[in-house]
């Protein structure tokens, strides 16, 4: 709280900073001198730049690390009462005084004797040095906020290059976020890899590739560890597979002839109606697909089945009837035919720019032979267009096996290695969601296997991405 | 004819002796091929030509030479309906071509194409291997019954546009590899193997090398005796070099048409004077 009252603070000093840092200077201007060396607004900033980034990054840096400089010097002398503890116990004991510094609930834990005494010590040390530090950042803040300002408007003058320092400034902060979001992203696979690493200690990689066993629920004691029989993925494998199979079934023939239509045969208004709209669709969320599969499709699908089955059993295709009449909800075909209508827009728009993209005299040329309009899509912009239109699909392709809440609502939770449409299946992605959701330990093989599995589905879609890109820019340079 | 492949201007004396030899020789000849009337061309509401009305004559290369967009593309795409692709486009009036009338809307605009042939500014090969291009226009319109005959068409449709020596050893390499020069006489290739009546050619030289554009005029000369051709160019050395006939376009409207030697000694219309002598456009 205080410490966004404080950062307030700064930024009407900051305000304050660029007017005193540009008046000064379009005071001392001298007509004789000609023009400054920069525009007073940059000498400003200049000035204005430095009362505010010291301060605030200090300001942030205590906000976000305050608490744990705080605790790591409260635990600098621990009481002889506290050190016959054993190390979890004396982390609760030092939360609890903290807890109890700061008016806030403590632990269920009952302190007696010696211990009761040393948490009321080491309450009111808390305290103490969180006002310290509290007052300590703030002066610091003030004095940092100050003297940038000094400084910096002292080195306002006619030559003085503010323009390129404030211009340096910000490069430096654009530069900084763009590392910032390499950093990130080299963080979140860095964690993945690692945790897979320690997932692949237990279970052997060439075990989880082509295991045919996927039952990671039996592995959740400490004795049952290495019981690797749970860990084959394959049939996960192939519940994607399938699942992304029947997806680009619907989405590929619908989006493309979707996407012919709108660049070859639409009229511009048809065309500046429907593009935007499709561009809507694609973003829907994915849950929204995911109750029509589970609650509308599913439902309707199965019964549609049962009422053929029940109409053969008995006939010549007895075994098939019987079959159909134990369809249930849950079925591939669903959790894919629904991904599939979810990726038309995806795949349309897509095909669509790279169709527009073909050069109209490609067409003109075709027309001028005589060839009519369909002739002219099928032999030349098609073609054309192939390598952009396989990019397309690709990256669909990588879509459909890294979606999720759809296969989750409608695909069923069997693991099975089958590509039986009819069949209920699991997918990568519907197994992470069912092992990492609810109270978790992160050190058994069964939480692990999920690192794993996001693992392969990220350099999966991460290869497929690559190829996709690397088509799309052959493609763009051929046109150029 | 000795085409002349002086780069001099057209309206200097020496080569316009030349040029009235070409004319004297075949423009009298000629019968027409392709006759237009009265031609009102609109896009949308905007009117694009008024009134033209222009004879082109068989075997015979007739320039459509004007200021930038008073109108030739517009015309020579009435010739082969290509205006028929832009949406909002209105053509009003009579083309005929040996009689026939090509603006009615009975006509299939397919069949008639394969009848004119087209050859645009930018050399557009297919995606497609040098052979495949030349065989389109076979293909499409079933013009051969086996792979043999349809080697033969390709093969001479490539010597007559000058090609084959260039191309015969890499006949399955892309169109796209060849240089822009060899990429437009592969389209002209293209357009002759359907064996066309009447050529069209758009700008065929603007996006080529003095070099190039040498050898397309050579081809255009070759050409002349055996089709109808009509070119729209922005040079008067090449107007005059290869046509035997030349309209002058302007503001929509045709301002003269003529042998082309007397359109540059004697043009009647101070338009015609002021364009050819680079006054203007
Ligand atoms: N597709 C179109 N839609 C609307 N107007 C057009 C279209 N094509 C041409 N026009 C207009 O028609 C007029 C004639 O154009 P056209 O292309 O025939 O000129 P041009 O003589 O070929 O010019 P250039 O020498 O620059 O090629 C121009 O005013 C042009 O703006
Ligand atoms: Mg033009």
């Amino acid at each position: 709280m205080l410490t966004w009252i404080a950062l307030a603070a700064l930024i009407a000093f900051s305000l304050f900073t660029f007017r005193s840092g540009r008046e000064r200077l379009v005071r001392g201007l001298d007509p004789a001198q000609g023009r400054p060396h920069s525009r007073p607004g940059y000498h400003g900033a200049y000035v204005a730049l430095w009362a505010f980034a010291p301060a605030a990054l200090l300001l942030i840096v205590a906000g976000a690390f305050g608490g744990r400089i705080e605790a790591a010097m409260l635990r600098a002398e621990v009481p002889a009462a506290v050190a016959a503890l054993d190390p979890l116990q004396q982390g609760v004991f030092f939360d609890d005084a903290r807890a109890q510094a700061h008016g806030l609930p403590l632990s269920q834990t009952v302190y007696e004797g010696g211990l009761k005494a040393a948490l009321a010590d080491k309450a009111v040390e808390a305290r103490t040095l969180e006002q310290g530090m509290r007052l300590g950042v703030l002066a610091l803040a003030a004095l940092m906020a100050g003297g940038g300002f000094a400084l910096a408007r002292r080195r306002v003058a006619h030559q003085f290059r503010a323009r390129n320092r404030v211009e340096g400034w910000i490069a430096g902060v654009l530069i900084l976020s763009s590392v910032v979001a390499v950093l990130t992203t080299v963080g979140i696979i860095a964690s993945l890899a690692w945790e897979s690493w320690r997932f692949f200690q237990v279970v052997s990689p060439i075990h989880f590739l082509f295991g045919r066993e996927w039952d990671p629920q039996i592995a959740m004691r400490a004795d049952q560890f290495a019981s690797e029989g749970a860990f084959g993925a394959l049939p996960l494998f192939a519940g994607t597979f399938l699942i992304m199979l029947i997806a680009m079934a619907v989405a590929a023939p619908v989006g493309l002839f979707a996407a012919i239509y709108l660049s070859e045969y639409a009229r511009p208004l048809t065309r500046s109606v429907v593009k935007p709209l499709l561009e809507i669709l694609a973003g829907v969320p994915t849950v929204v697909y995911g109750f029509f599969a589970a609650l509308t499709v599913g439902p309707l699908f199965r019964a549609g089945f049962n009422a053929l089955g029940a109409q053969l059993a008995g006939g010549p295709l007895n075994d098939l009837g019987v079959y159909l009449m134990q369809v249930q909800n849950q079925m591939a075909l669903v959790a894919g035919g629904v991904m599939g209508i979810m990726l038309i827009p995806f795949v349309c728009s897509l095909s669509d720019d790279i169709i527009n993209a073909v050069p109209q005299h490609l067409r003109d040329g075709s027309l001028a032979m005589g060839a009519t309009r369909s002739e002219t899509i099928k032999k030349v912009v098609l073609p054309a267009a192939l390598p952009g239109v396989v990019a397309a699909m690709l990256l669909a392709v990588s879509r459909a096996v890294g979606e999720t809440m759809i296969v989750t609502m409608a695909a069923g939770l069997q693991a099975k290695t089958t590509l039986n449409p009819l069949d209920t299946v699991t997918t990568v992605t519907v197994q992470i969601v069912t092992l990492l959701t609810g109270d978790q330990e992160f050190d058994s093989p069964k939480t692990l296997s999920a690192f794993g599995l996001g693992l392969t589905l990220f350099v999966v879609t991460l290869a497929l991405n690559i190829i996709a890109l690397r088509i799309v820019q052959k493609y763009r340079e051929q046109y150029d | 004819m000795p085409a002349n492949r002086d780069d001099t201007d057209a309206h200097e004396p020496a080569h316009m002796h030349i040029a009235v030899d070409s004319a004297v020789a075949h423009a009298p000849t000629g019968q027409i091929k392709v006759r237009a009337r009265d031609v009102n061309v609109f896009y949308g509401e905007k009117q694009a030509l008024f009134d033209v009305s222009l004879d082109v004559a068989e075997r015979a290369v007739t320039a459509l030479i004007g200021p930038s967009g008073c109108g030739k593309s517009t015309f020579l795409r009435c010739i082969n309906r290509m205006n028929d692709t832009i949406p909002g486009a209105r053509v009003d009036g009579r083309i005929e071509i040996d009689d026939e009338n090509v603006n009615d809307k009975a006509l299939d605009p397919v069949v008639l194409r394969a009848r004119v042939g087209m050859v645009f500014q930018k050399p557009n090969p297919f995606p497609k291997t040098i052979f495949e291009n030349v065989a389109y226009g076979p293909r499409i319109h079933g013009l051969t019954s086996s792979k043999s005959e349809l080697e033969g068409v390709v093969e001479a449709s490539l010597r007559r546009a000058g090609l084959w020596d260039e191309v015969h050893e890499r006949l399955h390499q892309s169109g796209s590899s060849l240089s822009g020069g060899q990429q437009q006489r592969l389209v002209i290739a293209r357009a002759i193997a359907v064996s066309p009546e009447v050529i069209l050619m758009d700008e065929p030289c603007s996006a080529l090398d003095p070099i190039a554009t040498a050898k397309i005029e050579e081809l255009i000369d070759e050409l002349r005796r055996q089709y109808c051709i009509v070119i729209v160019t922005h040079s008067m050395a090449q107007a005059a070099r290869v046509s035997q006939k030349t309209a002058f376009f302007h503001m929509g409207r045709l301002v003269e048409a003529g042998p082309t030697d007397e359109m540059f000694t004697n043009p009647r219309d101070s338009r015609t004077q002021d364009y050819i002598t680079g006054r203007f456009g």
